[in-house]
């Protein structure tokens, strides 16, 4: 194992602790915990009707429009990321390269501030 | 190096386990949960590879976003009567053909590609002028400049799918009372100042 790897070690550790504590958790629960089932203790008791519907309802697709710009403008930080690590070497060239791709993803955001996609109507 | 290896066993044992409850698990939600585990551990593959930027935007971008972005795609779904015991038997027929045809490829791949250790060992640190940088440099360091092809097109497919989203789900609402804050600061004629003098009423 080099060294680099070998950085990543506690994080592992620190992964198996947490799996383990939270198996022991649940398994504990078992073991320990009462358990009295009985159908009365999950109907409803003096605290309304019967629900009529399916608490699962379907989402609206606001919601999805929602997610897939917020996936392009994390997509767009991400990219962002490497250049600024590298900026003081890529020149000039480099910098008008992120420019123009900067300036594409502002067009599509101008059209989706003007067609009003980020107002919840 | 067995560290790593048990390491790597375990990231893609893990996959592969959660990879088939994916697609065997009844409910939808929870096989995009299994796919969030799948991503995860894939992003402890990359780590294993040195890829710690790879391994990091794997889990900001799909853990963070796709994930949610399927799980709001299978809540707008209607699962109950999308799932159906009978209807199954039925797409076997294509399943089959498909695993055929992708196991095919793989062997064909395999058999022309003549595999080398030399070159396995070489894939986490693919060009010789890199050593002493990290992932995150290396990848800054010729993204911008020598492949700024893909880096622009990527780009403008961003575009697209800004754009094909809003055309695609979005449509004007009407009976929708909207704020428009220049209008409603702009009114004027509806407002009648007056002075009123002391001790009088005022008329409307």
């Amino acid at each position: 194992m080099d060294i680099a790897i070998a950085d990543y070690l506690p994080i592992l550790i620190f992964m198996f602790v947490a799996l383990a504590i939270s198996c022991l958790f649940v398994l504990a629960n078992f073991l320990v915990a009462v358990n009295n089932p009985d159908p009365e203790k999950n109907s409803a008791y003096e605290c309304g009707f019967e629900q009529f519907g399916d608490s699962r309802m379907k989402f609206d697709v606001r919601f999805y429009l929602v997610t897939l710009l917020f996936i392009i403008f994390d997509l767009e930080v991400a990219f962002l990321f490497p250049w600024a690590v590298t900026f003081g070497t890529l020149g000039l060239f480099g910098f008008v390269s992120m420019m123009v791709f900067l300036a594409i993803l502002t067009i599509g955001f101008i059209y989706e501030w003007k067609k009003g996609a980020l107002e919840w109507q | 190096m067995t560290a790593q290896l048990l390491t790597f066993y375990l990231f893609s044992g893990v996959i592969l386990i959660s990879s088939l409850m994916v697609i065997s698990t009844k409910n939808p939600v929870h096989s995009v949960l299994f796919l969030i585990l799948s991503f995860l551990n894939a992003a402890g593959l990359f780590v294993i590879l040195h890829a710690e930027f790879l391994a990091m935007i794997l889990i900001i971008v799909y853990v963070g976003a796709v994930a949610v972005l399927f799980l709001f795609v299978v809540m707008m779904l209607d699962f109950k009567t999308s799932i159906n015991k009978d209807n199954i038997l039925q797409y076997i027929p294509i399943g089959i053909l498909i695993g055929v045809v992708f196991i095919a490829e793989l062997i064909i791949v395999l058999i022309n590609t003549k595999f080398d250790l030399s070159n396995i060992q070489v894939l986490p640190n693919p060009l010789s002028d890199f050593t002493g940088k990290s992932n995150t440099e290396a990848i800054g360091s010729v993204l911008y400049t020598d492949y700024i092809l893909y880096f622009q097109l990527s780009g403008v497919i961003l575009l697209v799918a800004m754009i094909g989203s809003i055309v695609l789900t979005l449509r004007e609402r009407v009976g929708v009372k909207r704020q428009v804050v220049s209008e409603q600061l702009q009114r004027q004629g509806k407002i009648d100042l007056v002075d009123v003098k002391s001790g009088k009423g005022v008329d409307i």
